[in-house]
């Protein structure tokens, strides 16, 4: 609770206390800690002097900006129209195989989470995903595996 | 109507000397660099096609201190991802189409909002950026631009509800008018353009409009990028001059079995094959983003619809009840159907709901839902109920 607190200040001094500073400050919590906590939240709400209705109303707008747990990799599987015309379901079911999670789930050591997610603008590499911020495109369950492997042992 | 047939072009990604572009807009005046964008008759690139000209005129007509020029790079129309590309080939252009917007409108600041989803960009772009800063200050530029980030919200696209979001709001679009010329992005007089009509405006200056005017017909000038996937061998981005049929892309670039193109994403048209060799591709036929996807034989037309209303239903902001509630009726109303649940001319009233949504919806997404439902419904009624 009182790191949380330093690292909100620390954000709120780079950012500003503005309304404008919202959502770069939620942005890089988000960042760092994968989802926002109830505490972050009153923290910020704090820093900025508004109430934590407001952080929280807009931080759940968006859907990057979680509060639920999220696991370290955040892994979005993008099932709009191209990439589910070109195999999505084949890269869900590897990933749900190697994680042992269903989609909208993180494992129990906090590592991964999947997700589904619209659009990601690579409907000429389909299919893709993302995990955190880092695209992967033009997949198959072999890439896919080999992508994972090398995130379980970062 | 003109009919211009396909041809490559290559301005977007023209090679250029920035500076000297940059250079001859700042020796233009205000009036002068307008007049570029009003006689090139650019229309905005982001789908919506608004005349860019106009858009400066206006905003420059507005007695403000404070201006803004908002760069829209939170890209998620389904199908379209040439801004990405651009960004990430062509950001010195996008950059500096933003300072002669400025110079043309009066606007010291520039905000680039650009999609989460394109995060992994950023770090490139900042030095960039910084180098673009030195490089417009040295010529005597006075402006500077700021990049602020989405959060995963396709509304934020549409301009009031991207303004909303820099305020640090949750993105809800306003109402209008007022329009952003008058009150935009911290209630500012604001031109905001999309990152390609940003891109075109510094290549109308380089080239000169007269240049311009030769691609293109008369209400689509110029040339366009398009995002083109699906089914295809040659998924991609190309540059493409404005005014070619639907038939003369589909040889291009189908598979040899095309039997739809939809074009300008979920909220674009979809486009049957007996009507290729008719419908134009611009502001005269089917407009357009950028967003064309191809589909063939094997796909389901009702799967499609299905994806693109499941889409929707998702991404409405959930403010206004035409939107937030015609969307999941329009979904479930599909899936009763395809079910057996309900009769074939249950799609009738659906599609009152869709014109309905048209009318009585706050902003763009709740009004070109109906675009994809009904042409998708009308030209491929049989997959939807079968």
């Amino acid at each position: 609770m009182y790191q949380v607190g330093n690292f909100v200040k620390k954000l709120s001094n780079k950012h500003g206390r503005e309304r404008e500073s919202l959502m770069p400050i939620l942005q890089a919590i988000v960042q760092k800690h994968n989802y926002l906590t109830d505490e972050a939240m009153v923290e910020v709400a704090r820093e900025l002097d508004i109430s934590a209705a407001e952080v929280y109303g807009t931080a759940s707008f968006y859907t990057f900006l979680d509060t639920q747990v999220k696991g370290k990799y955040i892994i979005r599987v993008c099932k709009t129209i191209t990439c589910s015309m070109k195999g999505k379901s084949d890269i869900i079911h590897i990933l749900e195989d190697m994680l042992k999670i269903k989609v909208g789930e993180t494992t129990s050591d906090k590592q991964f989470s999947l997700i589904e997610t619209n659009c990601i603008g690579w409907c000429h590499k389909a299919p893709a995903i993302l995990i955190n911020e880092m695209p992967y495109t033009e997949l198959t369950p072999e890439k896919v595996s080999a992508i994972i492997k090398d995130y379980m042992h970062k | 109507m003109e009919n211009k047939g396909l041809t490559k072009v290559d301005l977007i990604f023209e090679k250029i000397d920035s500076k000297e572009v940059m250079v001859k807009a700042f020796k233009m005046s205000s009036a002068e660099i307008i007049q570029s964008m009003l006689d090139s008759g650019l229309k905005g690139r982001g789908g919506a096609g608004f005349p860019t000209g106009l858009k400066w005129k206006y905003t420059a007509a507005e007695k403000s201190p404070e201006k803004y020029i908002v760069c829209n790079a939170d890209e998620g129309e389904p199908g379209t991802f040439k801004d990405r590309e651009i960004l990430d080939r062509a950001s010195n252009k996008v950059h500096g189409g933003m300072a002669i917007a400025g110079k043309a409108i009066g606007a010291k600041k520039g905000f680039v909002y650009l999609r989460g989803e394109y995060r992994y960009l950023l770090p490139k772009l900042m030095i960039e950026l910084a180098s673009f800063h030195k490089m417009i200050h040295e010529i005597g530029f006075d402006f500077s631009i700021e990049y602020r980030m989405g959060s995963g919200a396709y509304i934020c696209g549409e301009e009031s509800a991207l303004f909303e979001s820099i305020e640090g709001k949750r993105g809800e679009p306003r109402n209008k008018p007022p329009y952003p010329t008058t009150s935009g992005v911290f209630e500012k007089p604001t031109s905001i353009n999309n990152v390609e009509t940003l891109v075109t405006a510094m290549m109308i200056i380089h080239h000169g409009a007269q240049n311009f005017i030769q691609y293109g017909t008369k209400d689509s000038r110029g040339s366009k990028v398009f995002s083109v996937s699906g089914d295809t061998p040659t998924p991609g981005i190309f540059e493409l001059e404005l005014g070619m049929t639907v038939l003369q892309f589909v040889n291009e670039f189908g598979d040899g079995d095309t039997k739809a193109v939809q074009v300008g994403g979920a909220s674009g048209f979809c486009v049957p094959r007996k009507k290729f060799a008719e419908t134009i591709i611009g502001f005269e036929g089917v407009p357009t983003g950028g967003s064309m996807k191809l589909f063939n034989s094997s796909r389901s037309m009702y799967n499609v619809l299905h994806n693109y209303l499941d889409f929707f239903t998702e991404e409405s902001c959930g403010q206004c009840t035409p939107c937030r509630v015609g969307c999941q009726q329009l979904l479930k109303g599909v899936e009763k159907v395809k079910k057996g649940e309900a009769k074939s001319t249950y799609l009738t009233e659906l599609v009152k709901l869709a014109d309905t949504m048209k009318i009585a919806a706050k902003c763009g997404l709740g009004q070109s839902v109906g675009n994809a439902f009904k042409s998708i419904v009308g030209n491929f009624k049989e997959e939807i109920i079968y």
